[in-house]
């Protein structure tokens, strides 16, 4: 074992394990002692693997891209890039009989980050319990550096291959190849191709579908321009690809939904198992991975896409980046002295004298802790009877839990917040819009609060109606620190949290104790240094009373501005019913006016025409039922609204509906400002300015309505590289759309600055 | 329904003027809503109000008079959308009518402008009570009396008694009337209808037609010289403006007999003063001089009633009979207030028929011969 782990909190129960394992019945304690020896960490995850989520081969091949994935990702922002990760899964035994369970893949993942040096290959990919991530309080997607190489480990136990590596950490060098397989007994790389190639990205993956054909020769699949530093992973597996709940393509969804800054290319192998499970994902409707035979685009219609959406190439599915801002840097802080154990604050006493000879208590406890002020630290040495020069290697055990006991009771400010980074209210909003078709979206970032000493933050954000079901419940979709959590639903805080917000205030049906049942996705984002789990698999958020009531303030946000939204769309409803009723009695009016003065009806017909539509579009909007100004719930921060005109064609009278279909489908996106991000972000923007932008959201539009509006903002490049298809629609920024409530036509809004 | 037919080109130079005016008044109705229209002002109608609010009591004349209020009608209202658009279909029906110099039913006129709203499924009209009130606010708002717009009524209510007239140049001797007597039609006009010979000395109305079959059975109009009408209940505009006729122009008292319950005496009352819904015709309908014989609160004990006639008062009848006591021109009646208070205190109605179980023709020979004796009325 290696120091980290026996330092290792997390590591108490593999060393609980370990007793047990070496436990042998009727034996004496010399014959014990003689098969007593040391268990490496790898060879114990060998037999363990479940735990780290290996559990069967369906669950194996997402862990192992969700591990590789996270890396990228964490690796990206550390550098101030802006993440572009490509996702590619091989069959490798596409002619494998129908009744196979399972199959042999190859999960390749590649990303554009900083790389990695040489000298540090072996250690990150080949050793378990190696990383930068776990020896502090910061806030990032992996917390044990377990991940990669166990992903490796299983790699190599079910298939015999190596873990396959290219990384390249400076842009005019020629990247590394390393192929190494992990000795499950000394917990070290062994490895077995180290050469350099100018092969990056790996060129391989471009042939691989027509998909990529495709992509590749526009220059959005792993471009050289985008990926010009980098790292591929290669990992060979017994895996199980299945779709719906639980799978790569719901990981990889959820994903871009959580982190809009990223953009994630996926390449899913040709063959899906078998009974494939009909659970629906978040885009309803459209089949995201046909098979690649038929992903031939050319003949096929092409379907309405709208820019920044998920979008689907021969197979192969994209989600593109929706906001080009990096999430602000995180700070790295020191426990909080409430947050800490006993146990904890023995084994930092330790560590202090080990680090530093001689370090007094009054030091320490300022050193080490956040919030602890100079006077405070005096105060501590007082109350448990010691002075400021008593040193740290003086503190016996019975003082060390007075003065956990101390610090526990203390009243210190709450630790600082500016370790957190959350996703921001815009940026959930250009999450969700890109992941989930619905028609009204919104957000909500809350302030950041403490559970035991430790600062967290929680975040909400939903989707309603579009092409989501409207009579299942809700779907809740769960993310700590940015990475979605796919198992154990029910035992998680957030779950609950959406079970006890009562809905119904929002005119959603909810069954007792229940989540609400409509077209709704509920996205709940927990943010911290140290997110509870409820196992080491990290599956579910453990139920705190402060995390739960933030999660359900943050929720109610949320479904306040839904409940104006749906109070709106009522009263639109009505207006529509109103006119309809007006409309419908004008013709006979105008038509007995003309009969009895004998003079033509049409100019009186087209004046009470006139008259309605003014009078239905004031009337209703001016004023609600308790005679107060009505609120457009698309002035709210942050929301947005996408109407088709054609649900408001439909309650519409013959007369006006011939207007209403020339409206176009069109979405108003609400203008959110900018102060959402704190100045943390200033130094990161200036970075990526330098960075090439080629890669930003392709997206194509066929029949869209709304690419004939956008055209006009189109770069004349962009144009000329989409092909076959009538109006593409690139821009990153959609312009700002406002319902009119007058025509009930959504119009375009010139106002700048708003994404 | 059975139509009538107008007696071809029979109409003179003066019904022909009327008929002008009336077109005259309909057309200007669909030029000022236009008009307005077109200059971009809302488009309404002014009705006036026919409703308790806008009712004077005329203490002077005895009648229900119409006030002046009027209530909009917006075409941009829900609650009048639907009344607006049938208020012009009906005007133009209307003018159809008069220029094709026709006259048409009620009914006739619900199904001539009944039909399905272009590109719907809705009727303009759904039944005709929606269409009847549509009717009577024209009346008023074109100041034009139902005749005058062509449109007649189903005759109902009927007479015998010892009186000849003229009906469209038709004699009718109401002396030779059968047992089902003259039929009362909607239109009694002095130009349809002229009284030729008259001995009768009264007017005896009767709630309704099963009372009256047994007055005219007993020949009660002979014995008593006297004409016998009834109106079927609640008496249409008919009836009533026949009844002001024989009053006014042959000065016969009306006597009426109707049952000791808040409806009898809410149609003693329509007889009267007139009606609200009606008021603005109220100077050619009401008779102030009408008079009420019975049947009186106080007929249980006087006339020794079995206690099996008892109707128990229902509390809408309690609360009806409190309103009509309230009504100014009871209000300011002692002998009514008493009566009302009677009916109250009894707790229970009486039909005419009640008397029946005295004897099968007690109410004709001694009822009510005895009260006309003793002038024992309500005025």
């Amino acid at each position: 074992m290696t120091d980290a782990a026996l330092l290792d909190p997390e590591a108490g129960s593999i060393e609980q394990t370990k007793k047990t394992m070496s436990k042998a019945p009727r034996a004496t304690a010399e014959s014990m002692a003689a098969r007593q020896r040391d268990i490496s960490v790898s060879e114990f995850f060998a037999k363990n693997r479940h735990l780290l989520g290996f559990d069967n081969p369906r669950k194996a091949l997402l862990t192992t891209v969700k591990e590789a994935v996270d890396n990228s990702l964490d690796a990206c922002e550390e550098a101030g890039i802006l993440p572009d990760i490509t996702v590619i899964i091989e069959d490798l035994q596409p002619d494998r009989g129908r009744e196979a369970k399972q199959s042999r893949y190859r999960v390749s993942v590649v990303d554009n980050g900083p790389g990695i040096v040489r000298k540090q290959v072996e250690n990150i990919f080949g050793r378990l319990l190696y990383g930068s991530k776990f020896h502090r309080l910061k806030m990032s997607r992996g917390q044990q550096g377990i991940g990669i190489s166990a992903a490796g480990m299983y790699g190599l136990i079910t298939t015999g291959k190596p873990m396959v590596i290219h990384t390249k950490p400076k842009a005019n060098q020629p990247a590394h190849h390393i192929e190494l397989a992990m000795n499950t007994k000394t917990n070290r790389a062994e490895v077995t191709e180290d050469s350099e190639t100018k092969d990056f990205p790996p060129e391989r993956f471009l042939n691989l579908t027509s998909g990529t054909r495709e992509l590749g020769a526009k220059g959005e699949f792993l471009s050289q321009d985008v990926y010009v530093t980098g790292t591929s992973v290669s990992i060979e597996l017994e895996g199980r690809y299945q779709k719906g709940r639980g799978s790569v393509d719901e990981f990889l969804e959820l994903t871009a939904i959580a982190n809009p800054h990223a953009r994630i290319t996926f390449v899913p192998p040709s063959k899906v198992s078998e009974e494939e499970e009909d659970v629906p994902l978040l885009k309803r409707g459209k089949p995201t991975a046909a098979s690649i035979e038929a992903g031939d685009s050319q003949g096929e219609a092409p379907k309405p896409v709208q820019p920044e959406v998920t979008t689907e190439t021969g197979g192969v599915i994209l989600h593109p980046r929706a906001v080009e801002e990096l999430p602000p840097e995180t700070k790295e802080i020191m426990p909080h002295p409430r947050g800490i154990e006993l146990g904890i604050l023995l084994q930092m006493l330790k560590e202090a004298e080990i680090e530093k000879p001689g370090y007094t208590l009054y030091n320490f406890l300022q050193d080490k802790f956040s919030r602890v002020s100079s006077a405070s630290a005096g105060q501590f040495c007082e109350k448990i009877g010691k002075t400021s020069r008593t040193k740290v290697a003086d503190i016996d055990h019975a003082t060390a839990e007075k003065l956990f006991k101390e610090l526990q009771d203390s009243k210190l400010p709450p630790p600082p917040t500016d370790c957190l980074a959350p996703i921001g209210v815009q940026q959930l909003l250009k999450g969700m819009f890109k992941g989930v078709r619905a028609e009204f979206y919104a957000a909500s970032s809350r302030e950041a609060a403490v559970y035991r000493g430790r600062p967290f933050l929680i975040e909400s954000a939903i989707a309603f109606g579009g092409e989501l079901p409207g009579d299942e419940p809700a779907r809740v979709i769960r993310f700590a620190n940015r990475v979605p959590l796919l198992f154990q639903q029910s035992a998680c805080s957030s779950f609950r949290a959406v079970s006890e917000t009562n809905w119904r205030n929002y005119d959603l049906q909810q069954p007792r104790g229940a989540v609400p049942v409509g077209a709704l996705v509920i996205m709940l984002h927990m943010a911290s240094v140290w997110v509870p789990f409820t196992s080491e698999s990290k599956e579910a958020i453990a139920d705190y009373d402060e995390i739960r009531k933030e999660m359900k303030l943050a929720l109610m946000e949320c479904g306040r501005k839904l409940g104006s939204y749906l109070n709106k769309r009522l009263k639109m409803r009505r207006e529509a019913e109103r006119r309809d009723i007006f409309e419908r009695y004008i013709g006979e009016i105008a038509k007995a006016c003309g009969e009895i003065t004998g003079e033509d009806a049409k100019p009186l017909y087209e004046a009470l025409l006139k008259q309605a539509r003014k009078r239905t579009a004031v009337a209703d909007l001016k004023l609600d039922e308790e005679g107060r100004k009505l609120e457009d719930p698309a002035d709210q921060e942050g929301v947005i609204v996408v109407e088709q005109a054609a649900n408001l064609a439909n309650l519409a009278s013959p007369a006006a509906s011939a207007a209403k279909a020339a409206a176009e489908v069109d979405a108003r996106v609400k203008k959110l400002e900018d102060d959402e991000q704190p100045g943390l972000l200033k130094d990161s923007s200036d970075k990526k300015a330098a960075k090439p932008k080629g890669a930003s959201s392709p997206a194509k539009a066929g029949k869209d309505q709304k690419s004939s509006k956008q055209v006009e903002t189109v770069p004349a490049k962009k144009a000329s590289t989409s092909k076959n298809e009538p109006a593409p629609a690139a821009k990153p920024a959609k312009p700002k759309m406002r319902l009119n409530p007058k025509t009930g036509k959504l119009e375009r809004v010139d106002e700048p600055g708003l994404f | 329904m059975a139509k009538k037919t107008t007696p071809p080109s029979k109409s003179s130079a003066k019904l022909k003027e009327r008929d002008a005016r009336t077109l005259g008044k309909i057309v200007n109705l669909a030029e000022t809503v236009s008009s307005k229209t077109i200059a971009g002002r809302e488009p309404k109608i002014d009705i006036p109000t026919r409703a308790k609010s806008n009712t004077n009591w005329n203490k002077k004349r005895g009648i229900l008079e119409m006030g002046d209020a009027t209530s909009e009608r917006p075409l941009f209202d829900l609650k009048t959308a639907k009344q607006f658009m049938q208020t012009l279909l009906h005007a133009s029906t209307i003018k159809d009518l008069i220029a094709a110099e026709k006259t048409s039913s009620l009914r006739g006129v619900f199904y001539k402008a009944k039909h399905t709203v272009a590109g719907t499924k809705e009727n303009t009209f759904d039944a005709q009570d929606e269409s009847d009130p549509i009717l009577e606010d024209l009346e008023v708002t074109l100041g034009a009396l139902r005749e005058e717009l062509h449109i007649f009524a189903e005759n109902r209510g009927s007479m015998v008694g010892n009186i000849t007239i003229t009906d469209k140049g038709d004699d009718i001797d109401c002396r030779r009337m059968g047992s089902g007597g003259y039929a009362l039609p909607s239109i009694v006009e002095p130009d349809v209808i002229q009284f030729k010979k008259c001995e009768a000395k009264f007017v005896l109305h009767v709630e309704k037609g099963t009372v009256w079959n047994r007055f005219n059975e007993d020949r009660f109009w002979e014995k008593n010289n006297c004409i016998l009408t009834h109106g079927a209940g609640q008496p249409p505009r008919g009836c009533r403006r026949l009844l002001q006729r024989l009053n006014q122009e042959l000065k016969l008292p009306i006597i009426c007999v109707l049952d000791c319950d808040p409806w009898g005496h809410y149609i003693y009352s329509v007889i009267k003063q007139g009606s609200i819904s009606l008021a603005f015709e109220s100077s050619r309908l009401a008779i102030p001089e009408a008079r009420f014989l019975g049947i009186r609160s106080k007929d249980f004990e006087a006339c020794e009633l079995d206690d099996a006639v008892k109707i128990d008062l229902t509390e809408n009848d309690i609360k009806r009979a409190n309103e009509i006591a309230a009504y100014p021109w009871f209000a300011e009646n002692k002998q009514w207030q008493k009566e009302i208070a009677g009916l109250l205190k009894n707790g229970f109605k009486m039909e005419v028929e009640a008397m029946i179980t005295k004897d099968i023709s007690y109410v004709t020979e001694e009822y009510v011969p005895q009260r006309l004796k003793d002038k024992d009325w309500l005025d």
